[in-house]
């Protein structure tokens, strides 16, 4: 519970707080997609969703995370879609928790694809 | 701070209640943790999203995707496919009636096309009982503008300015009547939020109230800085069970936040809001007698002047306003007069929530701007008159409206052009009738309403609308003479001019308006002896086609009277003498031979 608005700040203060984390509900034009099939929950696409969740909440970042099903590239799970507007769909591989930091920091906020983990990319 | 990766977002307006969302809810939380997703997927109740129809419904965000119809068996499936592996459930998606395509997306849906959501802006998004998520939409942003950078005076200017007028019906500049409460004397003040929505198949106040409840507040709370009061009394019925607790519970925690209460936002202005529950007589919206009820007295109206705004509650200068003007409130003032009023007509500013009801396709809650046409509202958001019947009538305003035909469908909807017609914009009910309708027995039907809501205190009211109300069952029972309708006519607007309070100046408008469209339909009952929808039953003969009667003895068994005779494997037929024209047999008989005559 949010204690007593003893200001305008204070109102203002929480309307940002509360804006953010109810953004996800209008989209955003970053979206980061898990593939989340039998195949990839076995390989710990749940951790690294986890890990996706905690390093935008960390860095306060609006970004649709989306999940997908088995898209038959099973052996490289799990997968990691970044899109960008305007830029093609990237697609890492085998991507770990670890990994997670990396590809947010490097490709979600500055645009710079983390080559040695791409397995794919589309137009 | 928590951060989901999709909202689901259950609806938990009425409609959908009933339709059993709160099972939906429950289910969807249990297979959330069975899926280990209740850290990803926030779980949220909304208001009313308006497609009653098609409750309950679950919208997925961030894809936006509306699942309609959800049963319990449903809920796995969504979970298991979209939640977990992003797969959209196609078989719970809406389906366009027209090409039968599925729409995946909720604002693709035509229902929502021709909409203006405004005042509804939150309905349907945001969880109505967290005071947080009205706040992270720009909620009390706009208490606060006022609060620190507008005079009262200022305040008033921006709402005469937009162009505001009442919505509870009448459509006096809201603007004036603040003004008028300003500059009356006495101490205190106090404003009243006028939440007696009688109107049979009207809702829009509480979906209102029951999808954003602090929008209202914080209208309210505007209001009584600009008018000076310091004391507030929401008047709300009773048998809005889940509008009262959603209403306690937001003043509570806009008190607790400082968002009401004394000295809110560390202000010198100081709010205190009351909640009153009415037992529900139609009466009460009129605001006199509204008041008359908060003060424990009788429900029934006195006679003006002196106006609330001079003499209201307690004898101290009050002002009513509509639930629905209240919440046009906020948005005016943190948007501005200009914004508002480059929406609508030139008299009429902004937009209007219709309860759309009856014989219509999409039946649920609609915001439109003003001067939209009737037939748009109709049948492009409302989908058209189902079952592929005709349309014929379409009443606009509840009891105190009128009855428009299809050759007034385009009028654009504002105050001035329906009073014209001879309907008026009322608190904004619309109930499609079908040409299953028989006009007579709706004019009966609204005035029988009255009749029983007609508190009593002054004679034209009391007595008028009974004898019309007699008139009606004569004609409706075979025995009326020509000279009725004249008698209708002249006694309508006797009740209209001499009448006290609205109720009365309004009840004959559904006489005067049927009687001015769709005479020809009175003259039948009288002259033909003719019901033409097949309705009034006194009107009404069946007989047996000989030629499709195969003499099966169906008819016989359900008769409850007995007034069907025939051999098996014989022609039956019906004795009028006996037959109370209850229509069993015509159901039951499997080769259509029994008909109305």
């Amino acid at each position: 519970m949010t204690g007593k608005l003893r200001s305008l700040d204070d109102l203002r203060r929480l309307r940002n707080e509360t804006k953010r984390t109810m953004q996800d509900r209008v989209g955003s034009e970053i979206k980061i997609i898990v593939g989340m099939g039998t195949c990839g929950i076995a390989a710990g696409a749940r951790e690294v969703m986890t890990a996706i969740l905690e390093e935008l909440a960390k860095r306060n970042l609006s970004v649709n995370v989306l999940q997908t099903g088995c898209i038959g590239m099973c052996q490289q799970e799990p997968l990691m879609d970044v899109v960008r507007p305007g830029e093609g769909r990237i697609t890492y591989g085998n991507v770990t928790p670890r990994d997670v930091p990396r590809i947010i920091g490097q490709h979600v906020v500055n645009g710079q694809i983390v080559e040695d983990l791409v397995i794919g990319r589309t137009d | 701070m928590e951060i989901f990766r999709a909202h689901v977002l259950v609806c938990g307006g009425t409609g959908c209640t009933s339709g059993g969302s709160p099972r939906i809810k429950a289910l969807l939380e249990e297979e959330l943790a069975k899926n280990g997703l209740e850290k990803e997927v926030n779980l949220v109740v909304t208001g009313c999203h308006g497609l009653c129809e098609m409750g309950p419904l679950v919208i997925v965000y961030p894809e936006g995707t509306m699942y309609v119809h959800v049963q319990p068996e449903d809920v796995s499936d969504i979970v298991s496919e979209h939640l977990l592996k992003g797969r959209i459930v196609e078989r719970l998606l809406y389906k366009e009636p027209v090409t039968a395509e599925r729409v995946p997306h909720y604002g693709d849906l035509p229902f929502y096309h021709k909409q203006e959501r405004l005042v509804l802006r939150n309905c349907g998004y945001i969880n109505p009982e967290v005071i947080e998520e009205y706040i992270g939409r720009d909620g009390y942003a706009a208490l606060a503008k006022a609060l620190a950078e507008m005079t009262p005076d200022e305040v008033i200017q921006e709402v005469l300015d937009a162009g505001l007028r009442g919505r509870g019906g009448a459509g006096f500049p809201t603007g004036l009547k603040w003004n008028f409460c300003r500059k009356a004397k006495g101490e205190p003040k106090y404003i009243v939020c006028n939440g007696d929505e009688g109107d049979p198949g009207a809702f829009m106040d509480r979906s209102i109230l029951e999808g954003d409840p602090h929008r209202v507040l914080e209208g309210m709370a505007i209001g009584a800085y600009a008018i000076g009061a310091s004391k507030a009394v929401i008047y709300v019925r009773a048998e809005y069970p889940l509008a009262v607790r959603r209403l306690h519970l937001a003043v509570k925690k806009a008190e607790e936040m400082g968002l009401l209460g004394d000295n809110i936002l560390g202000t010198d202005f100081s709010l205190h809001i009351d909640i009153k529950e009415g037992a529900g007589a139609f009466v009460c919206g009129e605001e006199t007698a509204l008041l008359a009820s908060i003060m424990g007295q009788r429900g029934m109206p006195w006679p003006r002047p002196p106006f609330p705004a001079v003499s209201g509650l307690w004898g101290k200068p009050t002002n009513i306003n509509n639930v629905e003007t209240w919440a046009n409130i906020p948005d005016i003032i943190l948007r501005g007069a200009d914004w508002f009023a480059s929406m609508g007509t030139e008299k009429c500013k902004g937009t209007k929530v219709f309860a759309l009801t009856g014989n219509v396709q999409n039946t649920g809650l609609v915001e439109v701007p003003m001067g939209i046409s009737m037939r748009e509202i109709i049948y492009d958001i409302g989908g058209g008159v189902p079952n592929g019947k005709k349309f014929k009538a379409v009443q606009i305003g509840g009891p105190s409206g009128g009855c428009l035909p299809e050759s007034q469908l385009d009028l654009g909807v504002d105050y001035e052009s329906l009073t014209g017609a001879g309907a008026i914009m009322g608190s904004g009910g619309l109930v499609v009738m079908d040409e299953d309708t028989c006009i007579v027995d709706v004019a009966r039907f609204f005035l029988s309403f009255t009749r029983a809501e007609s508190c009593g205190k002054c004679t034209p009211c009391r007595e008028g609308i009974m004898r019309m109300l007699e008139i009606l069952d004569r004609i409706s029972a075979g025995e009326g003479r020509m000279e009725d309708l004249d008698l209708l006519e002249k006694t309508a607007h006797i009740i209209q001019d001499t009448s006290l309070c609205g109720l009365g100046q309004t009840a004959p408008n559904p006489i005067l308006s049927t009687l001015r469209y769709f005479r020809d339909e009175y003259v039948a009952h009288i002259k033909d002896q003719r019901c033409p929808a097949g309705v009034c039953t006194a009107l009404l003969t069946y007989y047996i086609k000989p030629e499709l009667c195969r003499g099966c003895t169906a008819c016989t068994k359900v008769c409850p009277t007995g007034a069907i005779t025939g051999e098996r494997k014989a022609v039956h037929v019906i004795d009028p003498e006996k037959c109370i024209k209850c229509g069993a047999c015509a159901e039951r008989c499997p080769f259509d031979a029994i008909v109305q005559a």
